[in-house]
């Protein structure tokens, strides 16, 4: 018990001081002190409880993955089938009921050649199936979409959507946000220090898929109701405070989408001075607009984001020099919003809020400062309660729980690991199980001394016999630590890190370091009684 | 100097004298909490139960007009919100919780908060926000879910440990006693309807910990006893395990206390059910490790043969040899 070989001594003493050091930059930065720039500085991370800012969680749906992807199937058939050498391929009775595309040949000789074109289609990127075609009655195709290729379907528009909220959230400006991918369909975007969350919210919530289509008519209110006309389709008007009218019909196909755009910035209109977008379309994207706005000078166009007319001008002249602004009832800052809308691109898919947390910095900040406090109070009375008990052996007890804290701190932050409000009282109570420690230690010695042990000897068997009930009460709440971050979530997780952290530095602190401290001591005074 | 010492030396309490009329009431206990949460229900916050929630302060007034919010938000037609005191008592925490249909639409959900926050700051020139929480009806389900398969994950996997390291006896025991732990926990929040979210799961985990802590002290104590003393009839023996860990008990119960007493009075408002929770737990979680978790092992017949290991066949070969069989 006495023995401590020196390179136990060294590595004990080393890994207490590193650990203990670690915590400084964060101590810091928690309490607004400077930090020496040259010196290394990982600090802890704060919850966005604590640190302020906003927690978004967006959700796709897979049912609108599957919708749309099934759409893009029905339209690469019909062009594949046109386009079909050495004549077109004729089909009728076209319908995407019931989840799976189906047609019918015209004429069935045309079988072989159609299947041909389709197989093509079909080929996907990966070595996966993704769709199942079937030919029923030798004249109807059946095209069922494949569990595996929906899974890689939804997992590209993800990664998609990931990307594009990346862009956005970077053009607010604001540091160091997170933005991950959660389970299958889900995205969580959190910003700290995020002032305005309604602006966050605003930006990722809209898909931003843009498109200029031409428009035949007005459409009456049932039209817009119904959605659709025989050869058009029914957008209804974004703001119908400005456009009189319910909607617009415009021709279903043609038109030009916001993916031929290169560029898109917030200026005014040089007539009215009105807050609009300017936009600049790709080489293709110009040419398409030229020409359409060559056949059609003095036709309506409609331009409609996510399903909603924002405008709908005449186009007086050709615009040949691939420019174009919109227009429509904006403020400045909704100008700019959609501007950076589309600079990202459309989100491939929509994406809903389903969860959104704000705390305002000033409550974080508040909530540092009154956790810190709080703690440390609770700490400097644990320490005069141990050092008031155990004497000595309280104030060892007492310096291990200092390191402890620090400790847990500095791995905190060297992990990456982040601090939330339910983690401050994760630390209280590993500060409970470090003094539990000590205290199943010290309570033995006593017990050891009454039943008239040698000082040595009690020390000793205080020791061995205490530690037993401490590495089975940690390691059992070390399984439910590692359970809860596994299957918690988040005030849940941000508890369990510091738990499990906590349980490695107390047992470190508490156990070997207090028994170096001890053995040092004894060796050197060689006391006859101990004050326990 | 003279020491501290909080349980005198010779304390003899006869625990396990009133072990069935305590254990009754526990059971009690325990079933009416179960009552409780079946008829009463939890109070879920919006974690669990969905809709939003609205943390503000009042910067220009000492005391937030609570009742008029409650008819400013009333009359937004979602239904009558929960308005509390938060923290200080110019800060207030409304809880809206939004009828299913517009809490199921995600674009609703939305609007609805966004129509709550706007109406209070055009009313109210000093509102300051300080936060919100916002959560779908989806969202809240699958954290009501994640939560109890957590909280039961962990619960099992502790008792799995402690059968691995002493006796399926204790196993039981240990699981029996967090099983109350949780129970009165939970009773306790649904007869005060105290708002239950995910933080005060947390709270419930904390407090599992640290009455795992209490039951395996005491348990460590009882196997090491059984081996020490073969012949001690096992209550007797359970008081003598129980007694002899008493002074650990209180001290440590004490320490916690001593540290969490200070967040409760001087601690962020947003902790204060955390803490509270854990405080309370302090107290359910000794109990259980006395009460519940050292009798159980009575009824289950737990002998002093559990714990020696058994001769093996060098063993005895060698006991031949000296002649001792």
């Amino acid at each position: 018990m006495l023995e401590f070989p020196t390179w136990k001594k060294v590595m004990l003493w080393a890994v207490a001081i590193m650990g203990a050091l670690a915590a400084l930059p964060s101590i810091a930065s928690l309490t607004n002190n400077d930090w020496p720039d040259q010196l290394p500085d990982p600090t802890v991370n704060l919850g966005l409880d604590l640190a302020g800012g906003s927690h978004i969680l967006l959700e796709a749906e897979r049912s609108q993955v599957a919708a749309k992807r099934l759409e893009d199937m029905e339209e690469g058939v019909r062009n594949a089938l046109r386009r079909a050498e050495p004549q077109r391929i004729r089909i009728g009775d076209v319908s995407t009921d019931g989840g799976e595309l189906s047609f019918l040949l015209d004429d069935a000789a045309d079988i072989d050649r159609a299947r041909g074109e389709i197989e093509d289609l079909m080929a996907g990127t990966g070595p996966v199936r993704e769709w199942d075609l079937q030919v029923v009655d030798g004249q109807r195709f059946v095209l069922t979409p494949t569990e595996a290729g929906l899974d890689n379907a939804v997992d590209a528009a993800m990664e998609g959507a990931l990307r594009t909220i990346g862009i956005r959230v970077d053009e607010l400006g604001t540091r160091e946000p997170t933005i991950l991918r959660q389970g299958d369909t889900r995205i969580v975007v959190q910003v700290p220090g995020l002032q305005d969350p309604d602006a966050l919210k605003a930006l990722l919530g809209k898909t931003a898929k843009l498109e200029f289509k031409l428009v035949e008519r007005d459409a009456s209110a049932e039209e817009v109701q119904r959605g659709f006309v025989p050869g058009g389709e029914v957008y209804p008007y974004a703001d119908t405070d400005t456009y009189q009218g319910t909607g617009v019909v415009v021709q279903r196909l043609g038109g030009i989408d916001g993916e031929t755009l290169t560029g898109a910035i917030q200026t005014f209109d040089s007539q009215t001075n009105e807050p609009v977008v300017s936009i600049t379309f790709n080489p293709e994207g110009g040419t398409r607009f030229r020409t359409m706005t060559t056949k059609y000078t003095g036709r309506q166009f409609a331009i409609i984001l996510d399903g909603e007319v924002i405008s709908a001008p005449v186009m007086r002249e050709p615009i040949v020099n691939g420019q174009s602004q919109i227009s429509g009832s904006f403020t400045t800052e909704s100008a700019n919003e959609l501007a950076i809308q589309l600079r990202s691109g459309a989100l491939p898919v929509d994406l809903a809020v389903v969860e959104e947390r704000t705390v305002g910095p000033d409550l974080g900040a508040d909530s540092i400062k009154q956790g810190l406090l709080a703690m440390g109070i609770g700490t400097l009375l644990v320490m005069v309660l141990m050092i008031v008990t155990y004497g000595r052996f309280g104030i060892y007890s007492t310096v291990a729980l200092v390191i402890n804290v620090m400790m847990l701190l500095g791995i905190m932050a060297m992990l990456g690991a982040t601090l939330t409000l339910p983690g401050i009282a994760g630390f209280v109570l590993t500060i409970g199980a470090a003094v539990d420690a000590n205290v199943l230690i010290n309570e033995r010695i006593r017990e050891e001394r009454k039943r008239g042990r040698r000082v040595m000897a009690a020390v000793e068997n205080g020791y061995k016999e205490a530690s037993r009930a401490i590495y089975d009460a940690n390691i059992t709440n070390f399984i439910a630590g590692v359970l809860l971050f596994q299957f918690g979530s988040g005030p849940i997780k941000g508890f369990a890190v510091v738990l499990v952290v906590g349980l490695f530095t107390s047992v470190f602190t508490a156990v070997p370091l207090t028994r170096m401290w001890v053995a040092g001591w004894l060796r050197k005074a060689r006391p006859s009684d101990l004050n326990i | 100097m003279k020491l501290l010492k909080l349980v005198p030396d010779d304390t003899n309490i006869k625990f396990l004298k009133w072990r069935v009329p305590f254990f009754v009431v526990s059971l009690l206990l325990i079933a009416a909490s179960w009552a409780l949460v079946m008829t009463k229900g939890l109070n879920y916050g919006v974690d669990f139960a969905g809709g939003l929630e609205v943390r503000a302060t009042f910067t220009e007034r000492s005391e937030a007009p609570v009742s008029e919010l409650r008819s400013d938000i009333e009359g937004l037609g979602y239904g009558s919100p929960v308005v509390q005191r938060f923290g200080e008592d110019n800060q207030v925490s409304i809880r809206v919780r939004l009828p299913d249909e517009v809490s199921a639409d995600n674009e609703a959900a939305q609007a609805a908060a966004n129509a709550v926050v706007q109406e209070l700051q055009g009313k109210y020139p000093d509102f300051r926000l300080d936060g919100n929480d916002n959560v779908s009806g989806k969202v809240s389900g699958e954290f009501r879910e994640d939560a109890v398969f957590a909280l039961v994950l962990a619960m099992l996997g502790v008792a799995l440990y402690i059968w691995i390291r002493f006796e399926w006896q204790f196993g039981v025991g240990g699981l029996f006693a967090l099983f109350h732990d949780v129970s009165l926990t939970l009773g306790m929040f649904s007869l005060f309807q105290l708002e239950f979210s995910l933080q005060i799961i947390a709270a419930i985990l904390a407090i599992i910990g640290y009455s795992l802590n209490d039951t395996i002290v005491v348990y460590d104590r009882i196997r090491e006893n059984l081996k020490k003393y073969r012949k001690m009839p096992l209550p007797e023996l359970l008081d003598l395990s129980v007694n002899e860990t008493l002074a650990r008990t209180v001290m440590t119960s004490l320490t916690l206390l001593v540290a969490l007493i200070p967040l409760l009075l001087f601690g962020p408002a947003s902790l204060f059910g955390l803490t509270a929770a854990i405080t309370l737990g302090i107290f359910v979680g000794t109990y259980s490790s006395i009460y519940m978790a050292a009798p159980l092992l009575v009824w289950m017949g737990v002998t002093s043969n559990s714990f020696i290991p058994e001769e093996t066949v060098a063993d005895r070969q060698e006991k031949k040899l000296r002649g001792e069989v």
